[in-house]
């Protein structure tokens, strides 16, 4: 029987969240189509994860190599191209992610296999592969079709589907050997370096003011951080303030920053792109001040403001000084 | 070190109200400021920083219609050498495999140490490109790349991985790296320097000097075709405060007030 594959994701010991979400998706696709769902692993000393996984799908394909110990793009590229070839998978499923990215594009151009990335949603139709994607910064959704192939590779945004726990499947664990028979020279993994933490744990705040790109200089920067005081929380922001320097990278909420949970998340300025929500949807209350009205944070948030930022933190700043006398 | 930077002319749309056009298969441009694209503006100062400290040339390379020149213009007014662009009509509908094709054309005729361009694009976001591009041309790449130390024939780069986490790779050269936003610090560019630039020439080349069919590129060449564009549904809605700015403040500092938060 033709089958879906799923690429476990796994880093310091840890299966990544991603992985399951691709579960869910892959065994829902793999029960309309007919196939049958393989989770792969590959790694060194992964046998717990075999075990973990084995719970989620049909069959974990194996590849133990201490070559594998840790991500390197160039070696899954080797062991994942020889699956794709000996197996020919209906669809290969691989994380958005940092790993994903660095991995997918070129496995996909060196097996001219269809590849669609960063997809919210995928379904096959008359034997055509449709994905939904988001451009333009999650402002405009699209649906695409792949070339028609044999086999398709997709790159599956994070938390795009639920990771659903279902009744155990109690997969089969088959072991592969690795293909790698030497180093890889060319690409070498050295090590995870963690940015020093700053003087602000932004996870432990109860109420986080969360700055964007509507923020245009720095100087701007005192007022909102007075407002912050003012309701006794601290500042937050999205992407772009990082990138500029005017915050330091631990005051970051996202994908790629601190995932937070306040009482209140004030978010000023921030369109939403799906990295911020990621990290800040969880939060109990938020308002949203924006300009746009089509902002996708209007979407996550509880009260929505649209106004220009400026002129709601001066008399949102006094009114909160005279609540509190 | 001699350095190509693959670069794209997008528009900015992060805090601009987009609207679909009537077929639902593309953007209305016409309102729309065009720019380099925000991922490539890193990529692009990184490589004039490395040229400034190690000597070298700075090429600019682009796939786009003749509205892409100003973006080369502004490339070359910070401190690239040279530009290239590459233009058909029948380049139009390409995906990033398409874009990848063409580039490689043109740069494996050229001598380089190192490619740079942006871990992604800010329209389409397929974050591909370039590692496809590493793929054709035969060498190694990595992706969201925050931090660059070369030596003569050795990358050694961080790239982000989510939460904060880095992780640090080592690159036999050449390679493509694709750069994430916040690397470094792109200079300002005056409007005189950009007319400076005017004067360096830019070479256009087209589908058959490229060396492609029109089979390998545009629609015919990419993996996926877009069928339809929509607004994306949303799942719920903010409720909207009205009023001048004092009454909403004086709102939101009520709810506020009545979930104990003041």
């Amino acid at each position: 029987m033709q089958e879906i594959f799923v690429l476990a994701e796994h880093r310091q010991g840890q299966i990544r969240d991603i992985t399951f979400e691709m579960l869910t998706k892959g065994r829902e696709l793999a029960e309309k189509t007919n196939t049958e769902l393989t989770a792969l692993l590959f790694g060194k000393d992964v046998k717990e994860h075999a075990k973990t996984l084995s719970q989620y799908a049909k069959k974990v394909l194996v590849v133990e190599d201490a070559k594998l110990e840790n991500f390197n793009s160039e070696a899954y590229q080797k062991v994942l191209s020889n699956l794709i070839k000996e197996h020919k998978p209906l669809l290969t499923s691989i994380g958005h992610t940092s790993f994903g990215v660095d991995l997918a594009p070129s496995l996909a151009a060196s097996l001219d296999s269809p590849l669609a990335t960063d997809c919210i949603d995928l379904k096959f139709e008359n034997e055509t592969l449709t994905v939904t994607r988001q451009i333009y910064g999650g402002k405009v959704n699209v649906n695409a079709t792949l070339r028609k192939a044999e086999s398709y590779i997709v790159t599956i945004r994070q938390a795009a589907f639920p990771a659903e726990k279902k009744i155990p499947m109690n997969g089969e664990i088959v072991e592969a050997p690795s293909p790698l028979s030497e180093e890889i020279t060319e690409k070498r993994f050295i090590e995870y370096v963690l940015p020093p933490p700053g003087g602000v744990d932004i996870t432990a705040a109860d109420v986080l003011i969360g700055i964007g790109r509507g923020i245009k200089d720095e100087s701007e920067i005192p007022p909102v951080e007075e407002l912050a005081k003012t309701l006794g929380g601290v500042l937050a922001c999205s992407r772009p303030i990082v990138d500029k320097g005017w915050l330091p990278n631990d005051r970051q909420v996202g994908s790629s920053g601190k995932t937070v949970k306040p009482k209140l998340y004030i978010a000023l300025g921030i369109s939403g792109a799906f990295q911020h929500v990621l990290g800040m949807k969880n939060s109990d209350l938020i308002i949203a001040v924006n300009k746009d009205r089509n902002a996708p944070i209007f979407g996550v948030a509880d009260y929505g403001i649209v106004e220009d930022l400026f002129k709601i933190v001066p008399p949102l700043k006094a009114k909160v000084y005279e609540l509190r006398g | 070190m001699d350095i190509i930077v693959c670069v794209k002319h997008v528009p900015e749309t992060a805090e601009a109200d987009l609207k679909i056009n009537p077929a639902g298969n593309a953007i209305k441009k016409s309102d729309l400021v065009f720019d380099i694209n925000e991922w490539d503006d890193y990529a692009l100062e990184e490589a004039v920083q490395i040229k400034e400290k190690l000597g070298g040339t700075v090429t600019v390379i682009t796939v786009g219609s003749e509205d892409a020149d100003s973006t080369l213009r502004k490339c070359l007014a910070r401190g690239a050498d040279n530009a290239i662009r590459l233009t058909d009509q029948k380049f139009e509908g390409s995906d990033s495999y398409a874009i990848a094709k063409i580039l490689h054309k043109v740069i494996k005729n050229m001598s380089f140490n190192i490619i740079l361009t942006g871990a992604l694009a800010g329209d389409d976001g397929y974050a591909a490109t370039g590692p496809i591009l590493a793929e054709l041309l035969g060498i190694s790449h990595a992706t969201m790349v925050k931090k660059i130390e070369l030596s003569s024939d050795v990358a050694k780069v961080n790239r982000e991985l989510e939460g904060g986490l880095e992780e640090v790779v080592e690159l036999k050269l050449p390679a493509v790296l694709t750069i994430q936003t916040g690397i470094n610090e792109p200079r300002y560019v005056s409007i005189m320097g950009i007319r400076k630039a005017m004067q360096k020439e830019t070479k256009v080349l087209g589908l058959a000097e490229v060396g492609l069919n029109e089979n390998e590129v545009g629609e015919a060449g990419s993996w996926i075709k877009i069928e339809k564009m929509y607004v994306p549904p949303v799942e719920k809605q903010a409720e909207f405060l009205q009023g001048t700015p004092e009454e909403i403040a004086a709102k939101i500092a009520e709810t506020l007030k009545a979930r104990g938060l003041v």
